[in-house]
């Protein structure tokens, strides 16, 4: 009796513990989500609603009207359609040079090797605005300012990506590119049908967070696509602060449109994400 | 939008030899290699190590009003230097990383909270937590920016409440750092608290019930064994943290208007090296400022390497 009184003692304080964790840990996360939420209400209220003192909370009247407003203060479907290009370019990029890349560094032997990898990783430390300047050159000697391609060209090269896939690949077994090269296969097609689908949940990881990235990128676009017609969203929305400097409602609906494939991404791919970022931080 | 840093680990590893391939018909699996990094080799000589040799070339030049570059030797370092500017931009950039910096107590403690045996919701936690950090910037400057607003702001209404003073908080001089500081801070916080996560995960089990065994409590068991467990994870985390604080612009860019009159107490190096390039056409100047900002995040980050040997335990 009386060790089932302790027992329960134990029980009862670990749920007060369990229940003052729930609640600081649900703070935080109304903390976190709260600005969205704001900016839906935002969103749905009128112009003049807006501008009340003190702010209402819920919109008197709901209005969605903002929605439809956005695709013609911008020309918000070809921002749209230029993130999209932009992000599916970066990726898809991504993905073919620095697999090829890192398995060429994890499983093939030749010379210079550790120096080219070296070489490559350096890439990493160098911070993105001083390159800047010269890669906006580049862009224009090709004569490619204000086109699809100059929102994604330099970002299909990753040293991030290479040295992410080649942890991957380091890791597979040995025996199956000998059985498959006694089977007669060349070395594309061991990397392709063989070695490639062994790192499929490396390369969806970082699929997904070149994908995050990319969507999300401000300053590279900002500088080589001034068009509205040619940005991406990202930079486009910026332009609705100036002109539209007191139309929040449509400020509000244009960025949660703008932040919702991104959103739909990660709560799809959650898994991904979460392992490329621990991926990113791991020590392996 | 953020770099990435290998760790010391990894960086090792990458400099040994690696096992490799079983040596078949040599010459034609070296030819195969060199196909293989060929795409990227050529990427990266186009676009990263060339452009960064022509950066330094800039550094030196002027450019000149009808295109073209003239050499005026070191003229642009001292211009830097000099200019006042230049140095509040920098000090704007060390506030911006000292605060940016909170993200990782902040995440430790909650990626700590989360780790509770038993606790329900985790990955629910996990994915609210996250979804400031997979939201366009933007949308964040934008909702923040409303949010902080002076007349119709929430925050007003909140500080109201309690009894203080509205303010002007990102256009106050005195604030808006600190503002557009906090922004970066709930942003950045579910990314980190996933790389500790991924961290504390590695802790064994073992540790805490021994610990608990022993009568210490969760605040000792924390602070005995999660942080200095923890220590080699929140070394790459800070390292991180501080790089990407270091080249803050986006939020920056969002919430400051042109005509605000806080815009030199917010701007950081980045924002004025944009400001410079691609406004004022100051292309030699922008180059060497970034030159600057190169050689303080490398000084800071070795200072941290060095620094680490001091409270980094590796098990």
């Amino acid at each position: 009796m009386r060790e089932s009184s302790v027992r329960s003692s134990a029980r009862r304080r670990v749920n007060a513990g369990s229940v003052a964790t729930h609640v600081a840990l649900s703070l935080g996360a109304l903390v976190m989500v709260f600005p969205f939420l704001w900016q839906l209400l935002t969103a749905a209220k009128s112009l003049a609603e807006t501008a009340k003192v003190p702010p209402t909370f819920l919109p008197d009247t709901w209005n969605w009207s903002s929605f439809e407003e956005v695709f013609t203060a911008l020309p918000f479907r070809e921002m749209l359609f230029n993130s999209v290009f932009n992000t599916v370019g970066r990726t898809v990029g991504q993905l073919v040079f620095c697999s090829l890349a890192a398995y060429a560094f994890a499983r093939m032997q030749f010379r210079g090797r550790s120096v080219l990898f070296a070489l490559f990783l350096s890439v990493l430390m160098v911070p993105s605005s001083l390159l800047v300047l010269p890669q906006y050159d580049i862009i224009q000697r090709l004569g490619l300012l204000n086109s699809a391609p100059a929102l994604f060209l330099p970002g299909m090269f990753s040293a991030f990506g290479t040295f992410m896939l080649r942890q991957f690949f380091l890791t597979l077994p040995k025996e199956l590119e000998e059985a498959a090269r006694i089977d007669g296969a060349g070395p594309l097609r061991i990397f392709w049908s063989i070695m490639l689908p062994l790192v499929r949940p490396a390369l969806a990881a970082l699929a997904v967070i070149t994908a995050m990235w990319s969507w999300n990128d401000l300053l590279w676009p900002l500088i080589v696509n001034t068009d509205p017609q040619k940005m991406p969203i990202s930079a486009g929305l910026t332009s609705l602060e100036g002109q539209y400097e007191t139309n929040f409602p449509v400020m509000m609906a244009g960025s949660l449109i703008a932040s919702l494939p991104m959103l739909l991404v990660y709560v799809f791919l959650q898994r991904h994400f979460v392992q490329s970022v621990a991926l990113s931080g791991s020590k392996s | 939008m953020m770099s990435v840093f290998p760790s010391t680990a990894a960086a090792k590893k990458a400099g040994r030899g690696e096992p490799a391939a079983p040596p078949a018909p040599k010459s034609r699996s070296q030819r195969a290699a060199y196909l293989f990094i060929a795409p990227l080799g050529i990427g990266f000589a186009v676009f990263y190590f060339w452009p960064l040799l022509q950066t330094f070339y800039y550094s030196f030049t002027e450019f000149g009003a009808f295109g073209g570059h003239t050499w005026i030797g070191t003229d642009n370092y001292v211009r830097v230097l000099k200019d006042v500017t230049v140095w509040q931009a920098l000090g704007n950039t060390l506030i911006y990383c000292a605060i940016g910096l909170l993200a990782l107590p902040v995440a430790i403690g909650v990626a700590a909270l989360l780790n509770r045996r038993g606790l329900r919701g985790v990955a629910v936690y996990r994915a609210l937590y996250f979804i400031p950090f997979v939201t366009l910037p933007v949308a964040v400057g934008l909702v923040w920016n409303w949010l902080y607003n002076g007349d119709y702001g929430l925050i007003n209404e909140a500080f109201e409440w309690f009894g203080a003073d509205r303010r002007y908080w990102v256009s106050d001089p005195s604030t808006a750092v600190y503002a557009i500081g906090a922004v970066m801070v709930w942003s950045t916080t579910g990314y980190y608290l996933i790389i500790f996560m991924a961290g504390i995960k590695g802790i064994p089990q073992d540790y805490y019930e021994a610990a608990e065994l022993d009568g210490a409590g969760p605040l000792r068991r924390f602070f005995t064994i999660t942080l200095p467990l923890l220590s080699p994870t929140i070394f790459f985390a800070s390292i991180i943290c501080m790089i990407n604080s270091l080249q803050t612009f986006d939020l920056i860019y969002i919430m400051m208007a042109e005509k605000n009159p806080a815009i030199g107490d917010t701007q950081s190096v980045v924002s004025l090296f944009y400001k410079w390039a691609f406004i004022e056409n100051a292309q030699g100047a922008a180059a060497a400022l970034a030159f600057l900002l190169m050689l303080i995040i490398a000084a800071l980050t070795l200072v941290q390497f060095r620094l680490q040997k001091r409270w980094v335990h590796y098990a």
